[in-house]
């Protein structure tokens, strides 16, 4: 159960990142989806990757994980690197009966007591004998941070978290995982759409477009013009930004920002 | 009084047979529901035809035909659905169709051929022999011994294929085995529920076992006991009316799938 805990300002028992990738380029058949992409996860990090819809941040997602193969360039990690993956969602079919606590002790040999443990930590220990079709898409979430968590990661990687979660739920779910970060000193590089928790909650933000438009402290990426010219003329300073399942552009008056503008999002 | 002698060993050799199939068929039926693989089944065991009658053209067991047909079948399956250009169910229909007629065409070829399509197509479980025993017997302790060893990994493969392979299971090599434990189903039910109903088997007593189960080995266990009860009510009546056996075991396993889904559950 113990991991050496390293945060950013000890110096880590290896030095270089958990993982990052080299001139990575991912082709569609002739698309281009990823243009010679370097980015790289520091161990205790939170690394954030925004851009818009078909920008390639599943896609670079998935290279990370081994699930796309590169055209070019390469995906490196660090030997032995465990990864917890989190994806978009699982649903799973309803002929298989099947419970939260069952779901989490499919993925590796695992005692009673350690399921417990990530239950716990997860916050889902009331819904560890419940079926896995009937929680819901928040609870899911978390039910898949405890399953994460059972492989004992350096790299934490979620994909998209919020989609399924209201803004509540995903406050909440990032406030976990900041405590897992701390706690156990594992990066974590996540796909996000919601610039507002991304800004509050990151050590580093990616913004990519095929292509890696800027990428660095929160506060310098959303000065940058290229950031400015993806997300909007309006958005002069931390973008605020509330997510809508249907990925229309913002600028409806959801946007809750103590400035008048809200970024534009594809 | 020999003649009912005769007679009931043939009922114990029916009753032995469908039952370790039926037993067999629990849990790997099961699977074929959760992942969603009814037709794939179906499939698979209408290209049986063609192994039997390549079994008997190049001189080895139609069993050992049966399992090269179904793996051949499951690999060009396989390699068609990588290329994207087809729906999933239209590349079926298309390989279990054409399978089952070439199995019929080459059939028709081999003249001097004598072999009872109508067993082959709807099975003859009376005529069950201790060799055919032998094979459902130990094929079946095969085929569970691995699905058991491989039972978390599989479960884990059909919850979400994503995942399994982020954690490093082989995925590609737990589908493979899954297909060749079904082949290895169908190549020894054959002879005893004929290919046509092989699929009924498989799914008919899982699907009725899922209201009941809160875990998937309850599901696959109670499956199995679905399965037995419906080969012993089917032969039953199979007997006292003089019906064909196969198929009053799926129409016996089709009344308690009905019986089961009429119960209420307290929820």
């Amino acid at each position: 159960m113990s991991i050496p805990r390293t945060s950013r300002d000890e110096s880590p028992l290896f030095a270089g990142p958990l993982a990052w990738t080299e001139d990575l380029t991912v082709r569609f058949g002739r698309r281009t989806v990823l243009d010679r992409v370097n980015v790289a996860v520091q161990p205790g990090e939170v690394v954030t990757l925004i851009g818009p819809n078909g920008a390639g941040k599943t896609t670079l997602v998935r290279a990370v994980l081994g699930l796309v193969a590169p055209d070019g360039g390469r995906v490196l990690r660090r030997p032995n690197l465990r990864i917890g993956y989190m994806p978009q969602r699982l649903s799973v079919d309803q002929t298989l009966p099947l419970t939260v606590r069952r779901f989490l002790a499919l993925w590796r040999p695992v005692t009673a007591d350690r399921v417990e443990a990530a239950l716990e930590e997860a916050g889902v220990t009331r819904l560890a004998d419940s079926a896995v079709q009937t929680i819901s898409g928040g609870e899911m979430q978390r039910v898949l941070l405890a399953r994460a968590l059972l492989g004992e990661p350096d790299l934490l990687v979620l994909d998209e978290p919020d989609q399924a979660v209201d803004v509540h739920g995903q406050a909440e779910l990032f406030n976990r995982i900041a405590q897992v970060r701390q706690r156990r000193g594992c990066g974590v590089l996540l796909v996000s759409h919601d610039l507002h928790t991304v800004m509050a909650r990151t050590d580093r933000v990616v913004c990519l477009n095929g292509h890696v438009c800027c990428s660095g402290r929160p506060e310098d990426v959303s000065r940058h013009p290229e950031y400015h010219a993806l997300f909007g003329g309006h958005a002069r300073d931390l973008a605020v930004y509330v997510h809508h399942h249907d990925h229309a552009h913002a600028e409806d008056g959801k946007v809750v920002s103590e400035h008048d503008g809200g970024c534009c999002h594809g | 009084m020999t003649g009912a002698a005769a007679m009931d060993e043939f009922v114990v050799r029916a009753l032995l047979a469908g039952g370790g199939i039926a037993l067999l068929a629990g849990p790997l039926g099961s699977f074929v529901v959760w992942r969603r693989m009814a037709y794939f089944g179906d499939t698979l065991s209408h290209s049986a035809l063609l192994g039997v009658t390549l079994g008997f053209l190049l001189g080895v067991n139609p069993m050992v035909g049966v399992m090269v047909v179904c793996v051949a079948l499951a690999l060009a399956l396989v390699a068609l659905q990588r290329r994207r250009t087809l729906a999933a169910d239209t590349l079926l229909g298309i390989l279990s169709h054409g399978s089952l007629s070439l199995g019929l065409v080459a059939l028709a070829f081999l003249e001097t051929l004598r072999i009872d399509l109508m067993a082959y197509l709807f099975g003859d479980i009376l005529s069950v022999t201790d060799g055919d025993l032998m094979a459902i017997y130990g094929g079946g302790a095969v085929a569970l011994a691995g699905l058991a060893l491989l039972w978390r990994r599989l479960l884990a493969v059909t919850v979400d294929e994503d995942l399994a392979r982020v954690e490093g299971m082989p995925v590609d090599a737990l589908r493979l085995a899954f297909m060749l434990l079904i082949a290895l189903v169908i190549a020894i039910a054959m002879k005893i529920v004929g290919i046509l109903l092989i699929t009924s088997l498989l799914i008919i007593p899982a699907a009725a076992a899922r209201r009941f189960a809160r875990t998937p080995e309850t599901m696959a266990a109670l499956a199995s006991l679905i399965g037995v009860a419906a080969v012993f009510a089917g032969l039953m009546a199979s007997l006292h009316w003089d019906l064909p056996g196969g198929p009053s075991v799926v129409v016996a396993a089709a009344a308690l799938f009905l019986l089961g889904s009429l119960v209420p559950l307290r929820r």
